[in-house]
């Protein structure tokens, strides 16, 4: 291919990356923002306003919702973070680096839904760990303890931290791999710091500005998740995004307008939420330089460490419980209080369902293989025509464009796409969900294979072109060979991002397109929590076999090529 | 097949020229694909829309898709949104499920189908004599719009295993509540099930005079109420989370009943708590009781919305749910155990027979425990109460 044919490959692929992500979601955000202000022409509305402002502030329990959703959002990053450093200063170079993957890729794939729903048993006042204490403590009946749903929605922290930590450790792990860690500590411990202060001082404030993008992703979507608040979080109120999420599919059209206000202000508070990251990253700077002039070696926190890398396990060991108490209860008759076994089992809730989950879970499928497929070429295609105009993969706005969806809160904008394409009626409900999914699993994929792609050595290909390949014989037979499993990698995350999507395919699909996730958060507050488990552990399972099948395709292909297994590129 | 129709539909007295209609509408039905909106929350009726499909698809080549919704609102937001953008054909709507304020929006704002109930065969075993369950629907006249198809009515289920019955009246609930402190609560009023709790201790504690059949004014609504919440007041406190927080629905506190966190619940079919316990979903303790001056009672329809896609096909539906195969079976504890619409007098033999020989349960009520059937209050009356209750209790 000439180069001028690359430049227009490369021309196409930024182009369809600007109008199919950055433009919609810019435009969703726009008509949200005007339909706060009173115009949405298609529902009559033109005349400026502050009616919806005012139909939203006149809401009940408003602006209890809005702190309590910043509150729970800003405690469990915060929490997530803080956990994910004490268990690589604890773990790291103890542990190998496959152990970890191999811990918290289950829960890492796992979607929101299912870990809320599998936790929801694991600590309400009925569920497993009350039935476990309830012959020590005397309970005969479950106690009116508001563990799950409560005020403060620290259930949803829970369950938000159950979902963040597996996530911040492995973007963890992978920027330690740009700093010499073990050098450091050596210089670290010579001078006599202990290991916990060796991480504190040396690691920790080089590190931070590698994730910090990252932990603004989780704290935005911490802040506005939908599903895990209405399975887990308080009910009343409930927090601002289920609130607007609500307001949303309100009979009176006219709520789309007070909903829109109130997407506008979930966008508000995620940027409270970064303000307030980011005032805490300068006053924790500031606070960390007064004590490291005092020059204690703080020897004594090593013992201290253990503490949440403890309470780390705990969480992880409190998901696996849950994940397990789906697949259990997805084949139980009877299980009530206060056995710790179901009663009776059966297979009534997986034969009975059947057309129900077999339907949903085809049209998870469909809408996973195709969006992940989709974002796959897409991000191919621009590195690719990256490496053949000889620009580097990622530039600044491409940065921008695919964390610009991560970034925001998702009902922010999709309230406006919703709005938007319910009008349009031009795309098949089934292709709007596609393309709501591909929002936010191309970012992802991007994200997973950018690195990888420009960390493969260049001298590869230079000496399959001296040999006389031409770029498409070195782009099939060098590259994506020794590209797979970074290749496959993104597959399997982009894979579990749009199974886990419940937003999108609501908003974009007009209840039109069931997938397990809508089914497992429409079913969670059901009388039957056997069939609520039959979703929720497809849910769980689908992520994760292709996460299996996408770590077996590599060490398959390249069973006798040393030097290209292994999970990561590096 | 069609022989045997219009005999059947000679043999119920319709015209010729009806059966002919009807004969055009299979026609126009077959093959076609029926989006049935319906609240998705409750298994077995799930299941028997499952296998209404199936029958359709097999006696009239007419498929059904279940769309399950977390509200019936959220179908009607829909074909509002398609009217408002023009889209009068051709929508994603062709039946839903429906009950009183969201009819009542529909057919203002002219958003349903109709009339067309009089034109399904199967409606000639309906009472529809004026001021019956069938014509009416939370106060709103009926008129064709909507077609009905089960029979709905409040009543309170409790463990009696581990709780007293409820009190007959609910006056007597702040005593009841106060011997079993945190194990009674109600759904939240923002959803149906928790704001008809409030409308049927408004009917009983309202004022004598209080006319509910009209809508209220701000000053009716606060002198109606103002005992509703005093007596609500001396409630809360005794409630399951001190009245704080509430299940979202009554399926959620199903579930709450058969985990032991709370020890009654609430529904609006008698049936459901024999249903549940077949299926292993409630303690088989569990017991149906209505309050002694009788409960809240409605029937619930299904509509069709004025730009549905397949409209021939949606009456195929609306007419299989009304025949009396369809509605014995409805009414069978093993299946759904929803109590039928239709008129035993207006039946024939082979009707007669298919209810005749339905189970029966020790959790299932007669039609007799059942008492009288209060009316439900003028639509208006429950937002309003929704919303009164949220600015109380909502902070």
């Amino acid at each position: 291919m000439s180069g001028q044919g690359a430049i227009f490959i490369r021309g196409a692929a930024g182009a369809l990356i600007v109008a199919g992500l950055a433009v919609p979601v810019a435009f969703g955000m726009w008509h949200s923002l005007g339909a706060s202000f009173g115009y949405f022409p298609a529902i009559g509305a033109t005349r400026l306003s502050f009616e919806a402002w005012q139909g939203l502030v006149a809401l009940p329990g408003l602006w209890r919702a809005a702190a309590t959703g910043l509150f729970a959002g800003l405690l469990s990053t915060a929490i997530s973070v803080m956990l994910a450093f004490a268990v690589l200063a604890v773990f790291h170079g103890r542990l190998r680096h496959g152990t970890f993957s191999r811990i918290l890729t289950p829960l890492l794939a796992a979607p929101h839904a299912a870990i809320a729903i599998g936790m929801v048993f694991v600590i309400a006042p009925s569920g497993w760990i009350a039935r476990m204490l309830a012959p020590l403590v005397g309970w005969a009946y479950p106690p009116d303890i508001p563990t799950v749903g409560d005020p403060w929605a620290l259930a949803l922290v829970l369950a938000l931290v159950v979902k963040e930590l597996p996530f911040v450790v492995l973007i963890l792990l992978g920027s330690m791999t740009q700093i010499p860690v073990r050098q450091h500590m050596a210089t670290g411990r010579s001078l006599g710091y202990g290991r916990a202060a060796c991480w504190l001082w040396l690691v920790f404030p080089q590190l931070w500005p590698l994730i910090r993008l990252p932990v603004l992703v989780v704290l935005a979507f911490a802040i506005s998740v939908v599903d895990m608040a209405m399975i887990i979080g308080p009910s009343n109120p409930p927090t601002l995004a289920v609130m607007v999420a609500r307001l949303f599919a309100d009979p009176n059209v006219d709520a789309i307008l007070p909903a829109s206000a109130g997407g506008v202000l979930q966008l508000v508070l995620v940027g409270v939420g970064f303000a307030a990251l980011l005032g805490a990253q300068i006053l924790v700077r500031q606070l960390g330089r007064l004590v490291l002039r005092c020059g204690l070696r703080l020897r004594w926190l090593d013992k201290v460490l253990s503490l949440p890398a403890a309470l780390a396990v705990g969480v992880v060991l409190l998901a696996g419980l849950g994940l397990m108490s789906l697949l259990i209860w997805s084949v139980s008759f009877v299980w009530r209080w206060p056995d710790l076994w179901p009663a009776s089992l059966s297979m009534r809730a997986w034969r009975g369902a059947a057309e129900s989950w077999q339907g949903a879970a085809g049209t998870s499928l469909l809408v996973a293989v195709c969006s992940t497929a989709i974002a796959l070429l897409v991000a191919i295609v621009w590195l690719e025509s990256g490496d053949r105009t000889g620009r580097g993969g990622t530039s600044i706005w491409l940065q921008f464009a695919i964390y610009l969806p991560l970034l925001m809160p998702q009902i922010s904008f999709l309230i406006g796409l919703g709005g938007m394409t319910l009008q349009s009626g031009l795309f098949s409900p089934l292709a709007l969900v596609v393309w709501g999914h591909w929002l936010f699993v191309f970012p992802y994929v991007m994200i997973a294979l950018a690195d990888p792609w420009g960390a493969l050595d260049p001298r590869l290909e230079r000496t399959a072109a001296a040999l006389g390949a031409g770029p498409w014989r070195r782009f099939v037979r060098v590259k994506l060979p020794a590209l797979l499993t970074p290749i496959c990698t993104a597959a399997a995350v982009g894979f579990s991002v749009s199974i886990a999507q419940y937003l999108p395919t609501l908003f974009l699909g007009g209840g039109r397109i069931v997938t397990l996730t809508t089914e497992a958060v429409a079913l969670s507050s059901g009388s039957d929590r056997r069939v609520a488990a039959v979703h929720a552990t497809l849910q769980a399972v689908l992520p994760l076999l292709v996460f299996v099948l996408m770590f077996a395709i590599p060490a398959t292909l390249h069973r006798n090529r040393r030097a290209l297994r292994g999970g990561f590129s590096k | 097949m069609k022989p045997f129709l219009i005999m059947a539909a000679l043999a119920l007295g319709t015209s010729p020229a009806l059966a002919e209609d009807w004969q055009a509408t299979l026609d126009a039905a077959r093959g076609q694909t029926v989006y049935f909106n319906t609240w998705g929350g409750d298994e077995r009726t799930n299941a028997f829309i499952a296998d209404l499909g199936k029958r359709t698809e097999a006696a009239y080549g007419v498929s059904i898709r279940q769309v399950k919704l977390a509200d019936t609102a959220d179908a009607v937001a829909r074909v509002l949104a398609e009217k408002t953008a023009g889209r009068d054909t051709e929508g994603a709507v062709d039946l839903i499920w429906i009950n009183g304020p969201n009819f009542m929006t529909m057919k203002d704002k002219g958003l349903l189908h109709g009339p067309f109930v009089a034109d399904l065969p199967n409606s000639a075993a309906l009472d529809m004599t004026e001021g019956s369950a069938n014509t009416v629907d939370f106060t709103i006249p009926v008129e064709g719009m909507e077609a009905p198809w089960r029979l709905a009515k409040f009543v309170f289920t409790y463990d009696s295993d581990r709780i007293t019955p409820p009190p007959a009246g609910m006056a007597g609930w702040v005593d009841w509540a106060k011997d079993h402190p945190g194990r009674i609560t109600h759904p939240d009023p923002a959803n149906f099930m928790g704001a008809t709790f409030l409308k049927q201790a408004l009917i009983e504690l309202a004022p004598e005079d209080t006319d509910l059949s009209i809508a209220p004014t701000d000053a009716s609504f606060a002198t109606a109420t103002a005992p509703l919440w005093e007596w609500y007041d001396a409630l809360r406190p005794y409630l399951w989370r001190d009245g704080k927080s509430f299940p979202e629905n009554e399926s959620a506190q199903h579930q709450m009943l058969n985990d032991g966190e709370v020890d009654m619940s609430m529904s609006f079919d008698p049936a459901s708590a024999a249903a549940a316990i077949g299926d292993g979903l409630l303690p088989e303790t569990v017991r149906v009781f209505v309050p002694a001056a009788g409960s809240i009672g409605n029937v619930s329809f299904v509509a069709i919305p004025y730009n549905a896609a397949h409209m021939a096909g949606a009456k195929v539906v609306a007419n299989t749910l009304l025949a009396p195969e369809t509605q014995a079976r409805m009414q069978d504890i093993d299946v759904l155990g929803s109590f039928s619409v239709l008129d035993p007098s207006l039946l024939d033999d082979a009707g007669r027979a298919a209810f005749a020989s339905l189970p029966t349960a020790e959790a299932l009520p007669t039609l007799d425990d059942l008492g009288p059937v209060l009316p439900e209050p003028h639509p208006d009356w429950m937002p309003r109460l929704t919303l009164e209750w949220q600015h109380r209790y909502t902070r």
